[in-house]
């Protein structure tokens, strides 16, 4: 599938989907760990529901942004547990996602355009 | 936690099935320690929206997915469509109609209750016609089946207002009559008991209160002029209320007087009534029926036949109007069988290519359900965007098909294809689509994906072609039937079109002038108002003759009055009948009806001469076989008449119906007993020029000899002719659109069939090749197979058009149901649809090469 792509047909990223590859930039996570890294990093303003989970879980995977685990990280963990990590593919889009959002932003400041002004 | 199990089924199964456990355990966590009505509402708001996420994002793909799949293979894709248009254009079209004239309810109050009451000729029911207000008036009093009781009376006024004086049609209707069907006026009233007394009340329709009067608000209470004589609008009727015609302006009240109940023979009543809850027609006749016979008894009228008859308001429609409309639904849902099965073999045919596709899809981890789902989709959007097509057809097409609906129902409007057939039409859609997809989906979610790599698929799977086989049956027999149908229509049409009318209708113009009473109530206003006006219009350059008569032929249908003869017919015996009519001088050369004996009549047969009379050659026939009729007599009612001409036969009923004899009496001598009804009102003139180019000249005249005189239904007689077989010749070219329609898609199914059977036998094919088989052996292999389909299909097709064509005797017009020519004939055509069908596909495998094709395999 990632053949097909080139990460900037999939821009703009969905909020939620560039949330899940920042939770599983850093490692492997299993579906509730991801919501709760997503909803810690948010101040709690991105609370994503099982199925809101789920489904972008469902098409990343499909695209070709993460890929499920086989193994298991650790005995301690529930076994039955699936895990997820990011593919270079999904480095790829979340890479050039933030150059979109970074172009975005020197655009705004250059226009003299600040967060705190009213 | 058993909740949001239950709820995961929303979702599409290969979602649930990959992540229904991390969805739950999740939840679990996410929700842990709260109270369960919070979790339970949780659940649902976490299930649902994405539920249908899921489901929509699925459907999307498949479109997708589709659409590219049919822009790879557009024939099939325009084929397919095109065939559900087809079939579904022409089941909503005939359901449109049919709805309209068999189901769309009356705007009655409990219309299954109404009955219309008919005075029958002994006791067969269908020999029935109007009433008498003396038999309306008993029944009425000694009934006990009904409810509400009225009677009606056809007439026409000439209207004269702030507009230009106009023709209306009125009907004279007791008040029972609107108690009958329980309607309500928009403005004003219906009648009262005062109203029936004096008479001079009128109820508009909505069409005249919106035409005439400017949908006057205040109209009710103000007078209008019918004839001359003042009437007090007092109520206005709703716009769909159109009761007994959708050509009625006005209903004014019908008024009896003493002498009304005198004559038993005089009958011109339409009776209508309610019927008791529970009672039904046929008890209401024979109570109807017990009344007839006591009256028979008391006034001891061996000859007066008073039976009653009942029919529900619907149940009088002609078995014609009936059959057409049942044969073209008929034929309409013969097309949807050969559509479905045509789009079920086109669906087969791609499945068995797409087994390797597929093959892969599954192999690759698509579930048998994602698959199923992908083809049922498929399916579906061929149906819809074919079914889409099929209704506009449809919509398109309804007006054109409005002619076979039968004149004189009571139903506002015309059929259109509303929201209930537009609701079958989609539920034949959605059928089609299921019926055509779900079992070639079944059977690719079904074949082991290993099978289809391997290729041992290729023999394209044995049932398959047989069930494809048998469907192609299926259409070569709906065709045969089909073209059975028409072509017994095209005869039956070229007979009528053949009976000659006893008249000549090329270049006769025709228009209505309708003397208003009490205005020209003396024969000798009337007789100088045709005067003057034929007088002006004979010397108009152009015009052959002119004449007046009581009414046109095939359009006053009636008109029979009972006579004697002298020594010839049994006094008191009223059967012998014959048509009677007033004309002018020159009406017969002016229809070119033949003059056989004798004179026409002439300014001699004045009122206080010898009463004449000319009469057709079947009335010569009946009375004088063999003795020279001039100068014989007869009684027409009380006056005797003397013979002074003979002239030929007509056909006054219509051109396939049985006419009694006619006679003829001048204008200037209407008898004692004339009625007003008979009263000359159709002028006719035959030109040299176009007869159109006149009408201006013509109106001219008759504005000169009468400024308040209307002029109405200007039309040659050539398109009234028409008229009689319109209704065939739309039922006709319908059928044979249709058969068409039938004979391609039969012809398109044969052809996929054996292309397919080439391409899944390309290998043994190329054996035979190989093994030495000639092309001509190869070529009559296809050949066989597609012949033999064909003659299956014809034989069964002969046989079934054999049994349906003794049900159409009504339309058939004397042409014999079996007709062995059209049968034949109808077969040959099917049979040299095949063979074309065949040549492409024998071709094809005529140019297989042995060693591709081998090493292909």
């Amino acid at each position: 599938m990632p053949d097909d792509f080139v990460p900037d047909d999939l821009l703009p990223l969905p909020p939620a989907t560039f949330h899940i590859l920042l939770a599983v930039a850093e490692g492997e996570r299993h579906g509730y760990a991801i919501i709760q890294d997503v909803e810690a990093r948010t101040d709690g303003e991105l609370r994503m529901s099982a199925g809101t989970l789920y489904r972008s879980v469902a098409r990343m995977v499909e695209q070709g942004l993460i890929v499920e685990v086989a193994r298991r990280r650790t005995a301690a963990d529930d076994e039955r547990r699936r895990y997820y990590r990011i593919t270079p593919f999904g480095t790829a889009v979340a890479r050039a996602e933030m150059r979109r959002l970074a172009q975005l932003l020197r655009l705004a400041r250059a226009r003299g355009l600040t967060p705190e002004s009213a | 936690m058993s909740l949001y199990r239950a709820l995961l089924r929303l979702y599409p199964r290969s979602f649930r099935v990959d992540y229904g456990d991390e969805l739950t355990r999740t939840f679990e966590a996410r929700h842990r320690g709260q109270g369960s009505f919070v979790r339970a509402l949780a659940a649902l708001g976490d299930v649902v929206p994405n539920a249908i996420a899921a489901h929509w994002t699925l459907l999307r793909q498949d479109l997708t997915y589709a659409a590219r799949s049919f822009s790879r293979t557009p024939g099939f894709a325009l084929t397919a469509i095109l065939v559900v248009a087809l079939g579904i254009g022409a089941n909503t079209a005939a359901l449109a109609v049919a709805d309209y004239t068999f189901f769309r309810p009356f705007p009655y109050h409990e219309p299954d209750r109404i009955v219309r009451l008919y005075q029958a000729d002994g006791e067969d029911m269908w020999n029935y016609g109007d009433l008498s207000p003396a038999n309306w008036r008993d029944w009425k009093e000694q009934q006990h089946s009904f409810t509400a009781f009225g009677a009606y009376a056809y007439g026409s006024a000439n209207l004269v207002s702030e507009a230009e004086p106009r023709r209306v049609e009125t009907v004279a209707a007791t008040a029972g009559m609107f108690a009958v069907l329980g309607v309500r006026p928009i403005a004003g009233r219906l009648f009262a008991a005062d109203d029936t007394l004096s008479g001079q009340a009128v109820i508009l329709s909505y069409r005249l209160w919106q035409s005439q009067f400017g949908g006057d608000p205040g109209i009710v209470g103000k007078f209008v002029r019918l004839d001359g004589v003042p009437y007090a609008v007092v109520g206005v009727m709703p716009a769909n209320f159109r009761f007994p015609g959708s050509n009625i302006d006005a209903w004014t009240p019908l008024v009896f007087r003493p002498s009304s109940f005198e004559d038993r023979n005089d009958r011109f009543l339409f009776g209508l009534a309610r019927l008791r809850p529970g009672v039904t027609p046929e008890q209401a006749r024979l109570d109807l029926n017990a009344i007839a016979a006591r009256i028979s008894q008391q006034y001891s009228m061996p000859s007066m036949r008073t039976a009653s008859a009942v029919f529900p308001l619907r149940g009088e429609m002609s078995q014609r109007s009936t059959s057409l409309i049942v044969a073209l639904v008929g034929a309409a849902l013969c097309i949807l069988v050969l559509a479905c099965a045509n789009l079920a073999s086109l669906f087969l045919a791609r499945g068995a290519h797409r087994a390797r596709e597929i093959a892969v899809r599954s192999a690759l981890g698509a579930g048998r359900e994602r698959l199923v789902r992908q083809l049922v989709t498929e399916s579906l959007s061929i149906a819809i965007v074919g079914g889409a097509v099929g209704l506009a057809f449809a919509s398109a097409g309804v007006p054109l098909l409005t002619r076979l609906i039968p004149g004189g129902l009571p139903v506002a409007g015309e059929p259109t294809v509303d929201h209930r057939v537009l609701a079958v039409g989609i539920i034949m859609v959605l059928f089609t689509g299921l019926a055509c997809g779900v079992a070639p989906a079944l059977k690719a979610g079904r074949s082991g994906p290993l099978d289809a790599l391997r290729g041992t698929a290729r023999a394209g799977g044995g049932r398959s072609r047989k069930v494809r086989s048998g469907l192609v049956i299926l259409e070569i027999a709906s065709s045969v039937v089909l073209l059975v149908g028409s072509g017994l229509l095209i005869r039956a049409v070229s007979r009528v079109n053949a009976i000659d009318p006893g008249f000549r209708a090329e270049n006769v113009l025709t228009l209505k002038t309708v003397l208003p009473l009490p205005k020209y109530d003396s024969t000798v206003s009337r007789v100088l108002f045709y005067e003057r006006v034929l007088r002006e219009v004979r010397a108009m350059p152009g015009v052959q003759a002119a004449a007046y008569v009581t009414g046109l032929p095939l359009v006053m249908r009636g008109g029979i009055r009972s006579i004697t003869v002298r020594g010839i017919t049994e006094p008191g015996n009223d059967r012998e009948t014959a048509s009677i009519r007033y004309v002018t001088s020159q009406y017969f050369s002016t229809l070119t009806i033949p003059l056989v004996r004798g004179r026409d009549f002439d300014e001699t047969d004045v009122s206080e001469g010898v009463q004449v009379a000319i009469v057709s050659e079947a009335f010569v026939k009946r009375y004088w076989p063999d003795g020279d009729p001039l100068g014989k007599r007869f009684f027409t009612g009380e006056e005797e008449r003397t013979i002074v001409g003979v002239v030929g036969d007509i056909h006054v009923r219509g051109l396939e119906r049985e006419s009694e004899p006619q006679f003829y009496l001048p204008a200037a001598q209407p008898g004692a007993a004339a009625v007003s009804g008979f009263m000359p009102k159709d002028l006719v003139i035959r030109t040299s020029v176009p007869p159109m180019s006149l009408v201006s000249m013509i109106k001219g005249i008759i504005r000169r000899v009468d400024v308040e005189q209307s002029v109405s239904n200007v039309r040659l007689l050539e398109a009234i002719v028409a008229e009689e077989t319109a209704p065939r010749v739309t039922q006709l070219r319908i059928l044979v659109v249709l058969s068409a329609i039938a004979l391609l898609v039969a012809a398109l199914g044969i052809h996929g069939l054996l292309a397919f059977t080439v391409s899944t036998r390309f290998h043994e094919l190329g054996v035979r090749r190989a093994l030495g088989a000639p092309v001509s052996g190869i070529i009559g292999l296809v050949l066989r197979e597609g012949l033999l389909l064909a003659g299956i299909g014809i034989t069964l097709g002969v046989s079934v058009a054999w049994a349906v064509a003794r049900t159409m005797g009504a339309l058939l017009a004397g042409v014999q149901p079996q007709d062995p020519l059209t049968i034949g004939i109808a077969a040959a055509l099917c049979f040299m649809t095949a063979v074309l069908s065949c040549v492409r596909p024998a071709r094809h495998a005529a140019r297989v090469d042995p060693l591709s094709a081998l090493r292909s395999g």
